[in-house]
Order: structure tokens, then sequence, then C-alpha cells
């Protein structure tokens, strides 16, 4: 009803091709940025920033990656957790050695730096496809990890084998560290987050995502067409892998402050950022957003609910929500395989339609 | 034929057809034992409707393939353009100015029918990484651009209507048209077709035969076909190539090759005593 596209007219295909054709969904879109960036810093505390939003960015960015390259390009990769591995080792080693420099370029270089370890792990998929690309990005996940582990260089020889973020400020307030209060690292991880959906969207709409769309549909079709395979998949790794290695870089520098890297990224991590965007929707830059708001929103929620809500003890409603969880995926992808991405779209057609459905 | 290779000619109803666009030389393709095509020689010349026949199993696909750089043959060269073609990847002659469609449909099928089209402009779209990062300037200008060149085609092959559906859910002859449009997209100097017309009801082959016939006569494509249906080759070629067992039986005008004894005996039968 109020849903509505008639009158809505394009007249130029510069009209036609923008990211919300629809009047109502880009009025939505301005004020979703409007709340995320003028309202909810002034009101964000402690445990909201630390245990809701900063997750939800910091993975909305490495489901954005995923995405890229599972879902546009159609490479499946097992080796998330350690692609971020190596966007917080790098950030790190950036921050303890170059002190000056400010942070922000820190993460940006460090995505870079894993976009560089992600070409070479894509390598393999120029010649194997499916489940043994798979199994070789695997391979990526335990030899990094285990390279972190192993190399004292990379944690600065530091006796417990951690390592921990120092305290860096971007125009003079702490956004690292111990000190860095919550607005100030949900504004750091907000825009990043803006900036690498941005980015995504632009590559997917262009020619680049019609190459890596190409590639995933039909190899053979697309190489007749002129695609070169070897340029598109290394460029799908690279940028899949320059956003993971941004979330890496901020879930250790800004989100957790000092990390072990078997526990914080292993296979583990691979897996959760790989059901997000199956949850989300594989192709759909809504759908990195929305399978890291369910993945990390219901976790939260239920603990709420049933420890606080109902007054259950912790450890029975730790187990529960596992159970929860788990069941509603499945139910999730029963009734809707292609994900939450394409419940909104049937919804939104509903919507158009609606209170008339003829 | 042979001693006037480069000069076109004046068809039946009065096109003038240019010179040699493509040449293939004694070509010899193996697949291990098996020989698929065995020395065949034929030209391709500017301008023409050329099609390739023969019954099930001669080699004609395998040829298309060898045209677009699909297969490398043992023996043999391309000469394209004027000048021989090194071995070059697909995507590499495709770069050259052929197009084609297949046999099965081969479309993008996760892609509305707008995107798949504009996968055939993917060769004249040059704007970087950076720069469709960014968007705004280079990478949209040239979008508009090349989605101008694509909304021409879509008109003209009469698709408007289904340009936002994903292809997966048009039907089999909106399918086959779909693959015209991306090829055309391509503005290609040689257009191969597989089968335009398979699996195909009347109404469906006579629009796709109209649209063969226009693409040569509005844009000058040269286009070399495979087909099964006869009516068709020897209404829409200028020349024909009869292929049987991989070996080259007959070359020449629909008339030509209809009156040709080995061509009759290909495709009849003969007894062998």
């Amino acid at each position: 009803m109020f849903y509505r596209e008639a009158g809505d007219f394009k007249t130029s295909y510069t009209d036609d091709n923008q990211t919300f054709p629809i009047k109502f969904d880009r009025y939505r879109y301005y004020f979703v940025l409007f709340v995320a960036f003028c309202v909810i810093p002034f009101i964000v505390n402690d445990y909201w920033a630390n245990a809701v939003l900063l997750p939800f960015l910091i993975y909305s960015i490495a489901a954005i990656g995923l995405n890229i390259l599972v879902g546009y390009c159609g490479q499946v990769s097992l080796g998330t957790g350690g692609f971020m591995a190596v966007g917080a080792y790098a950030v790190y080693k950036l921050m303890t050695a170059f002190p000056e420099v400010n942070v922000f370029f820190h993460v940006l270089l460090a995505g870079g730096i894993t976009a560089i370890v992600g070409v070479l792990f894509g390598l393999p998929s120029l010649r194997i496809k499916g489940f043994y690309l798979a199994v070789a990005t695997l391979a990526a996940q335990f030899f990094l990890v285990w390279l972190f582990n192993k190399v004292p260089w990379f944690y600065n020889y530091s006796a417990s084998g951690q390592i921990s973020s120092p305290e860096r400020t971007v125009f003079g307030y702490a956004v690292t560290g111990p000190h860095a209060s919550a607005w100030t690292t949900y504004l750091f991880c907000l825009v990043f987050v803006t900036i690498c959906a941005i980015i995504a969207r632009n590559l997917t709409r262009g020619s680049v995502g019609r190459k890596w769309m190409a590639i995933r549909d039909m190899d053979i079709a697309a190489e007749i067409i002129g695609v070169d395979p070897l340029r598109s998949k290394l460029s799908a790794f690279a940028v899949s892998s320059f956003f993971i290695g941004v979330s890496g870089a901020l879930f250790f520098s800004v989100y957790l402050g000092a990390v072990e890297v078997g526990e914080a990224f292993g296979i583990n991590k691979s897996f959760l950022v790989l059901f997000m965007i199956i949850i989300g929707g594989l192709g759909s830059i809504f759908g990195s957003f929305a399978g890291a708001a369910f993945l990390v929103l219901l976790p939260v929620l239920l603990k709420n609910v049933l420890v606080s809500g109902l007054g259950w003890p912790t450890d029975l409603a730790a187990h529960l929500e596992f159970m929860i969880v788990g069941g509603l995926i499945i139910t999730f992808l029963i009734a809707e395989p292609h994900g939450l991405a394409q419940l909104w779209r049937v919804a939104k057609e509903k919507l158009r339609l609606w209170p008339f459905p003829h | 034929m042979s001693e006037n290779k480069n000069e076109g000619y004046v068809t039946a109803d009065g096109r003038k057809i240019g010179g040699t666009l493509m040449e293939m030389k004694n070509i010899t393709l193996r697949f291990g034992g098996v020989k698929a095509i065995t020395d065949i020689s034929f030209d391709i010349k500017e301008g023409e409707i050329r099609a390739i026949i023969g019954p099930n199993g001669a080699g004609k696909s395998s040829m298309l393939n060898v045209i677009s750089g699909f297969y490398v043959p043992q023996e043999g060269e391309v000469w394209y353009k004027g000048a021989r073609r090194p071995s070059m990847k697909p995507y590499e002659v495709a770069r050259q100015g052929i197009a084609r469609t297949f046999q099965n449909i081969a479309l993008f099928e996760g892609m509305t029918v707008l995107d798949n089209v504009m996968t055939g402009r993917l060769n004249h779209m040059k704007a970087n990484m950076a720069q469709q990062a960014i968007w705004k300037g280079a990478a949209e200008k040239e979008e508009v651009a090349n989605r101008e060149v694509v909304e021409k085609v879509i008109d003209f092959l009469e698709i408007q209507s289904i340009r936002k559906t994903p292809v997966a859910r048009l039907p089999y002859g909106l399918k086959k048209r779909v693959e015209l449009a991306r090829a055309l997209a391509a503005e290609p100097s040689l257009l191969l077709l597989d089968e335009p017309m398979a699996g195909m009801n009347v109404e469906e082959k006579e629009d796709m035969s109209r649209f063969i016939l226009d693409v040569n006569d509005e844009f000058g494509t040269t286009i070399a076909l495979i087909e099964h249906d006869m009516g068709v080759v020897m209404d829409l070629s200028d020349r024909v190539v009869v292929m049987d067992y991989g070996k080259k039986i007959g070359d020449g005008t629909p008339d030509e090759v209809r009156n040709n004894q080995d061509v009759i005996d290909a495709y009849l039968g003969v007894s062998h005593d």
C-alpha cells in the first residue's frame, strides 16, 4: 500500500541502475545510515557495543568478503578463519612497527596484505573446484594458524605467544586498547562497514561482478564470451580476502584486544562465517548483514530471555541456546533455502501488492 | 573457387559478399585415436551466411569448437582477418571478435536477462577495479554507454518485457533468443550459431530465421551456423559445407549441394557392395 513503485518512472539508465530503485527503500536506507551514524553513538554503552554491535559489524565485513568469493564467484572457501588471522597479525605487526601512523591505515594495509595471501591460496582454484577447492582452502586455514603459532616473529617474541593491541587513537580518541570507549570503537568499525559495503555493491553491479557471476554460473561459457578465468577468480580471491583481512584486523585490535590464534581464528570461525552467508543468502550484500545479525544477535537474545527473563541457570541456558540456534537454522533453511535475503525479497513482493493482491 | 579465394561474389538475392574473413586450412582434429575432423579446408567470406551441415556425429560441432578456439586442432591452420591465428585461449579468441551460441543453452542462470546480455559487452568495458569500486565517474559512464548498446540489441530481438527476469524462469525458446542477444551484444565480426533452432516449433523457427537474416542484413555480421533443419539451412545460407564422418563431402551454394551425389548418399544412405 505505502510500498509502491507505480509512478516512480526511470528516465535514464543511471536512475535504473541505482542500488535502491524504489523511493521507499532509498529513504529507509538514508534513515538507517542516519540512525547508525548520528543516533547510536550517543546512546551506545559498553554492553551493547561489546555484546552486539561490534561483533555484528565486524562479522558483517567478513560475511561480505566471503560472500563475494562463494556467493558471487562460486569458489567455496573454508579458509576464512586463517585469512582473518592474517589480517589480525598484519595489523599487529604494523601497529607495533609503525606506531606513528594512523591505525586507520594500518587496518587498510592489513587488508591489502591479506589480499596478497588470499591470491596465493587462490591459485589452486584454477585447476580444482567445488569440494576439492574447499579442502585446499582448509589447508590454508590450518597452515596459517600453525604458522602464527610457530614463528615467534609474528607475535613479537612475547612470552605468552599471544598478541595484544596497543592503544592507538584517531583524532585524539582511543579506538584500541583498554581505554577505548564504546562509541569510538563502534564508529571506527561502522566507518569500515559502510566503506566495505559500498565498495562490494559497486564491484558486484559492474563488469567485474558480472565476470564473477559468469564464472559461478557456467565457467566454460564465461571463457567463451571472453572472461579470463585466471584473472577473475584471482580478483575475487583478492577482494574477498581484503574484506576478510579488514574484519580480522578489527576483530583483534578493536573488539578482542588480545588474541591467541588457535582460539580466535580456528576452523570454527571459518564455519561460522560460512553459515552466516548461507543463512543470510548467497550472492547478496543484504544477506551478508542479515546472516551476521542472525548468528550474532540470536544467542544474545536467547541468553537474555532464558537467563534474565525466565531465571534459568546459566549452564542449562547455554546448552539450550545451542540447540535452539541449531534448530532455527535448520528450520530457516528448509523454509527458504536461499536465505534471509530471499525471504526479504518475497516479503517485499507481497508488500508491493498489499492489501490488494490482484 | 581456389583461384579467386580473396574475392567476393554476389548472391542470388543481390547482396555483395566481401573477401575472406576466416579460412580453415587442412584442419585435422583427433581425440586420442578417434579422428573427429580429417583434413578439412573451407573459408568464410565477409558478410555471408555460411552453414555447416551433416548427419549426426559428422564433426560439425567440433568444427565450430575449433573456430571458437575451444579445441586446438593437431594439424592445419586457422587464418582470421588475413593473418594466421596462433594457438590461443578461448577468451582471447572472443576478444578478436568471434562470438557464439551453444547447442545446449549456456546462459548464466543466476543472473537476469539484462545482466546476461551485458556480459556480452565485457570485452568492451575497460574500467579498472579501483574505478569500479568508486563507481561514480568512469565506471558509471561506461556502464551507461554499454547499456545503450545492449538496449538496442534487446529492442532488436524483442525481449524488452523480460529484461529484468532471471534467466532460469524463461521458457526454452526465449532462452535461445537471450543467448543470441548476448552474442550480438559483443558486436562480433563473426557470429557462430550452434543449432539455433534445435527443439523449436515452427513459429519459433520462423522468428529465429527472421532474426538471423535481420542481423546479417542490418549489422552486416558474418554468420556461420550449424543446423539440422534442411529447409531452414537451404533458405538462409549463401554457401554450405557438408561434412560426413569428419570429412568434407560438399561445398557450395545450396543448389549445388542439393544436387551433389556424395551429399545425397550421405543423407539417404547408399549400399556398400
